[in-house]
């Protein structure tokens, strides 16, 4: 692929657990104890040494939009370092085709009793602007950080919410041809979220690639097109965001509700789909299907199927049930299987949406079970926000009803 | 190798030049204590050296020389500007470690702009005690044409002690300590409170400081208005270059394991 502006190619990164000798003290015994034993091979371990990351492969394309997903300690912050050049690979090689800027932490650099100014500045330089572009778009930074009337202000008596403002404000300004940004995005309220969210995205619809290193996985499915899921220092799965999304939620959720025995019945199996087949991500108003498989394991009767989503906020934004939509109840012996299908509408505004399945008694107000399912992702052409999507558009005023 | 490391710094002299702005600015915020900090230590020194200088008088039996005052004060500038640079130097990437884990830039540029900041202090320092060695009468003369030659190598010998602390002081922390006790006992090996002459035959052994010849080599230019001594001072511009060569390989070696180690 001869369009590649960044290749991580075999990339490993070993690390040492525990104490570093850090005093001329624990260093002369340290040197000697070296000196003694054998030299070992690059590619072995040796005591309290651990591979952060083994064998990572994964390229990325001129204007494409990557996210790299994956639990606590799946190596996400060490790959961050290693593309941002702050850490140098045990083996393998990165080859870095363009102007790099990597946001590890917005603001970096700055000093407290600095203006806002001064710091834009500093920080501007540090990130890799040139003085004069920063003094360019000086007005165009503050602008974008809404913080005009404090600018001749020391940081110090920023909130950190301003203070992260005016950090992505410098940083939305860097114009690289590869952008690597962390889970920066995290500080600040949902508005700033979504403004940086959105400069992301011009960014890479300006011909620059982004590396988005999140577990936030609602950003990461608005954002990226692609995804690398890491697992335990390796690539896990890497393709398509919605394919490698879904493996990531399905090796939770359903491990885990036919773990818990105790349940009389339980969610065998539980697959979303759209027209196009299976998938997590689907735009707003897009007809879903949601196919349930339940398992009896005990005998249970007169029980019905009902389904919720809720939002990121745990709130329940829907939910109905077989009995709702006026099917008959079930009744299993142990072993049975029954398939339910749900087809709908999903009206929702763009983000993400807990999936869950509850089992409960026809009549008296028993629950046989609940079950996280899966979070399904929702996108829209149309910039609307809140939970659902009333499909807004503008009209002359006055005009009639079309 | 080390035309490699200095091409990256060139090109990330900006970022050089910024973050010695910002101590420089953090440190004038309050203008009037910014320059007293820059004169405070080079004043002590002084008056340091008019007690040593006056203790020596009274023992000879001689009175104690204006030429005497004036060198001391003279020596005083650069050598508060050796041991404050050597100091900051040697802590940079400590006190930096957020940018040292967070941003890539050639990391030498953390102990060089203590060093350049430390040389606007030099240059503040410098405007006072040009006054006072004016109004003492020292006198102009073709020599002084050595001063610039002796503070470039004075501030290469500087940047590559700190380089070198710097990334010393990141993997042991006794560094920190011991360079601190090293600057505190340098005064009494070091050419500041006397000159090297003084001690006559251990003159040579005094003059293997490599600041030695550098500052004798000044008073020699400014307060006496003969040529430094060259041999010494050729000694000295060859420690330094020694040294810096080194500072720069040893840097360029340890690097890669910064991060890992703040």
């Amino acid at each position: 692929m001869s369009d590649a502006v960044l290749r991580v190619d075999q990339v490993s990164k070993k690390f040492r657990k525990g104490q570093l000798h850090d005093s001329l003290r624990d260093l002369i015994p340290a040197l000697i104890r070296n000196a003694l034993r054998p030299r070992r091979p690059g590619g072995e371990l040796g005591d309290r040494e651990f591979w952060a990351l083994r064998d990572v492969t994964f390229e990325t394309q001129r204007g494409e939009a990557l996210g790299i997903i994956g639990r606590n300690g799946a190596g996400k912050s060490t790959m961050l370092k290693l593309l941002a050049g702050i850490m140098k690979p045990t083996s393998g090689v990165i080859h870095v085709g363009g102007r790099l800027s990597a946001l590890i932490e917005l603001g970096a650099g700055f000093h407290p009793d600095l203006t806002g100014r001064e710091n834009v500045y500093l920080n501007g330089s540090i990130l890799g602007m040139k003085r004069e572009d920063i003094r360019r778009n000086f007005d165009a930074i503050v602008d974008f950080s809404g913080l005009t009337e404090f600018i001749d202000t020391p940081v110090k008596r920023y909130s950190s919410g301003m203070f992260a403002r005016l950090g992505f404000a410098v940083a939305a300004h860097l114009e690289p041809e590869i952008l690597v940004v962390d889970e920066v995005l995290s500080v600040g309220d949902y508005l700033f979220q979504r403004k940086s969210l959105d400069k992301m995205r011009d960014i890479a619809r300006g011909g620059a690639s982004v590396i988005f290193v999140s577990h936030n996985l609602p950003a990461v499915t608005e954002l990226c097109s692609r995804c690398v899921l890491l697992e335990a220092g390796r690539v896990h799965a890497a393709g398509p965001t919605g394919e490698v999304v879904r493996d990531y939620i399905n090796a939770f959720s359903i491990a885990a509700a036919q773990a818990s025995e105790t349940m009389p019945a339980y969610v065998s199996r539980f697959v979303m789909r759209g027209a196009a087949g299976e998938n997590v991500r689907f735009s707003s108003g897009e007809t879903v299907r949601f196919d349930v498989e339940v398992t009896a394991r005990q005998h249970v009767e007169s029980f019905a199927v009902s389904i919720g989503m809720a939002d990121e906020r745990q709130y329940v934004v829907f939910s109905t049930s077989t009995e709702r939509l006026g099917a008959p109840a079930y009744t299993m012996d142990p072993g049975d299987r029954i398939s339910v299908t749900f087809e709908m509408d999903l009206h929702l505004a763009p983000g993400a949406y807990y999936l869950g399945i509850a089992l409960h008694r026809y009549n008296v107000q028993k629950d046989y079970g609940q079950f996280a399912v899966g979070t399904l992702f929702i996108h829209a052409d149309v910039d609307v926000r809140g939970v659902v999507n009333l499909v807004p558009r503008l009209v002359p005023a006055g005009a009639p009803f079309a | 190798m080390i035309a490699d490391r200095l091409r990256a710094l060139a090109a990330h002299r900006e970022i050089l030049f910024m973050i010695t702005w910002r101590e420089v600015v953090v440190k004038y915020k309050q203008s009037l204590m910014g320059f007293l900090w820059a004169i405070l230590m080079p004043l002590v020194i002084v008056g340091a050296g008019i007690l040593v200088r006056g203790g020596f008088a009274y023992l000879a039996h001689q009175p104690l020389r204006a030429d005497d005052i004036a060198a001391v004060t003279l020596k005083s500038v650069p050598w508060a500007f050796a041991v404050a640079s050597i100091r900051f130097a040697t802590n940079s990437l400590s006190s930096n470690a957020n940018l040292v884990t967070r941003i890539y830039v050639p990391r030498e540029i953390f102990p060089l702009s203590a060093i350049g900041s430390q040389l606007v202090d030099f240059g503040m320092a410098a405007v006072p005690l040009i006054i006072v060695l004016a109004i003492a009468g020292v006198g102009v003369s073709v020599q002084l044409l050595w001063v610039p030659l002796i503070l470039v190598i004075l501030v290469l010998l500087v940047a590559a002690l700190g380089i070198v602390l710097s990334a010393g002081s990141l993997f042991f922390r006794d560094v920190k300590y011991l360079v601190e006790v090293m600057l505190t006992f340098a005064i009494f090996v070091t050419p500041v409170l006397y000159d090297v002459d003084t001690f006559a035959r251990w003159k040579t052994w005094l003059m293997l400081n490599p600041i030695a010849p550098l500052l004798e080599g000044l008073t020699a230019a400014v307060i006496h208005h003969r040529p430094p001594d060259l041999p010494w001072l050729a000694y000295s511009a060859g420690f330094t270059l020694v040294a810096l060569l080194s500072a720069f390989a040893v840097f360029a070696k340890l690097e890669p394991r910064f991060a890992e180690s703040v």
